[in-house]
């Protein structure tokens, strides 16, 4: 359970997530991600206020939001084409508009010759990488990760990170959660919230190097 | 409503990972609407019936002479020189004696057994009937005139119960064919859920997760519905081609344009019926989640 959490992060960051298992890192993703509401308290996104927001409103702010699930969350009967062509073409895309950048994306994640794989035939580590780029194939304002490097060898978590601070300077804020202290040191600049017992571990000091409050910071 | 989620392009087609026409739900429509078309089939058969009977009888009066027939030519004559009334017919003895026996046995052949003269006739549509009762009775002294569809009231009675039975029944297969499409679309729901958490956490609509189930749901009553017509059709047509129930079926009546227009839009009437319905369901469902 999540308590006494206040905190702005600025557009255009670049956040690590940390703490213990059972810290409230997932559920704090979660309720960035959208997926869950607070019980309590308010959660400001792109400048809106969306705690208390109806449903129909949500799915607009999700298409904003790339997410990286611990367990993948692919669709098992899809190919991993299909599966990370999915944002695209819930957005409205075409298969013309669509056929390209998921090619792309998929021979950036190493995966150019698994595109008509399905996900239970693919390593751990390959359903990692579809995950992945399926977050990021829309360039999301917002890119949330739940520990992503947890099943790649370290070329790859290097390749991933790379992608990361690749979109960060774009413009895509970015929140990680990871216990992989090499992917924290490898990011300077980088700020840590650090989580413990669903709070901030050091509610002053949690949060390095706070940006302003500027508007269009979500908080 | 535009048809447009009918023609889903074949990535949209694949995100549920299931081929149309698996599963209960085409059969059953199936079944309903083989039901519904022989239900309907034989409840506007017998509304064609008593609208030929009451037709029929609407304007038909018998008199009726205690007494025999005595003078019988002499009060036919009389009754067609009635103003407003044609097709004056006498009833043969022989013929009322025929429809006794049916009823009373070689007893009601006998001509120890008084029967009354009758004489069949049509009123012209206008004709005051209170006027022409009084001028027939004294034409034949103690006779009474007998309106024919106030001896047939019990049976086309009978006959507009049956009709409003048939009509309910053929809402009740639709209802159970709702129920039915309702359970199967939270199935599928139950089934798919996976999917359709990814698809909500990517920014998928309500109504783009719905329109997936939507098409399914409407091939497959298509299908099922088609089929069950088309079984419908053939015994409908094997009964009319003149087995013993047909002629208990349909009474004689034959299915009129408009009973047959009727039919054939019971298979998509039922399609609409259960598409919308499975839409309300998927709807309402996922409503209750965030």
């Amino acid at each position: 359970m999540l308590r006494d959490l206040d905190f702005r992060l600025g557009k255009g960051g670049f956040y690590f997530l940390t703490g213990p298992s059972g810290a409230g890192k997932t559920s704090l993703l979660k309720l960035l991600y959208l997926a869950q509401r607070p019980t309590r308290g308010r959660i400001q996104l792109f400048g809106e206020e969306l705690s208390g927001a109806p449903r129909d409103a949500l799915p607009q702010f999700r298409r904003r939001i790339g997410v990286v699930f611990q367990d993948f969350r692919l669709i098992r009967h899809l190919s991993a084409f299909d599966n990370v062509a999915l944002p695209l073409r819930i957005a409205g895309a075409s298969e013309q508009e669509t056929e390209g950048p998921v090619r792309e994306m998929l021979a950036w994640v190493g995966l150019a010759d698994r595109a008509s794989a399905r996900p239970p035939t693919l390593s751990g580590g390959e359903q990692q990488r579809v995950a992945i780029a399926r977050a990021v194939i829309n360039r999301p304002e917002l890119l949330v990760a739940d520990e992503p490097t947890g099943n790649v060898d370290a070329d790859m978590a290097r390749r991933l990170l790379h992608l990361f601070t690749s979109l960060n300077q774009l413009g895509t804020t970015v929140i990680v959660a990871t216990h992989d202290i090499g992917l924290i040191s490898a990011t300077p600049g980088a700020q840590m919230i650090r989580l413990e017992n669903g709070t901030m571990l050091d509610p002053t000091g949690g949060l390095k190097n706070p940006p302003p409050r500027t508007p269009g910071s979500e908080k | 409503m535009t048809l447009d989620w009918l023609f889903a392009a074949p990535a949209e087609r694949r995100l549920l990972g299931v081929r149309p026409l698996r599963g209960p739900t085409p059969w059953v429509i199936a079944i309903m609407c083989f039901s519904m078309l022989i239900v309907a089939a034989a409840g506007l058969a017998l509304a064609g019936t008593a609208g030929m009977v009451a037709k029929g009888v609407e304007s038909r009066f018998s008199l009726q002479i205690p007494g025999g027939n005595g003078n019988l030519e002499a009060t036919l004559q009389r009754v067609r020189s009635t103003p407003g009334v044609s097709n004056a017919e006498a009833v043969p003895e022989s013929e009322m004696r025929k429809t006794l026996e049916r009823w009373l046995g070689p007893a009601g052949a006998t001509a120890d057994l008084p029967i009354p003269a009758l004489i069949n006739f049509d009123a012209r549509p206008g004709t005051d009937l209170g006027a022409m009762e009084r001028r027939l009775a004294s034409a034949a002294p103690g006779s009474r005139v007998i309106a024919q569809r106030e001896s047939l009231a019990p049976l086309l009675r009978s006959l507009r119960a049956l009709q409003w039975i048939a009509l309910t029944l053929v809402l009740m297969l639709a209802g159970a064919s709702a129920a039915a499409v309702v359970l199967a679309a939270r199935g599928a729901l139950d089934t798919h859920r996976f999917t359709i958490e990814v698809m909500h956490g990517i920014g998928a609509t309500d109504i783009q997760v719905t329109r997936l189930f939507q098409r399914k749901i409407a091939v497959d009553a298509l299908a099922g519905s088609i089929a069950g017509a088309a079984a419908g059709a053939l015994v409908l047509l094997a009964l009319a081609a003149g087995s013993s129930f047909a002629g208990e079926l349909t009474g004689g009546a034959t299915l009129s344009g408009a009973d047959l227009l009727i039919l054939a839009l019971i298979p998509f009437a039922l399609t609409a019926l259960a598409t919308f319905v499975g839409r309300a369901a998927v709807l309402a469902a996922l409503r209750e989640a965030l």
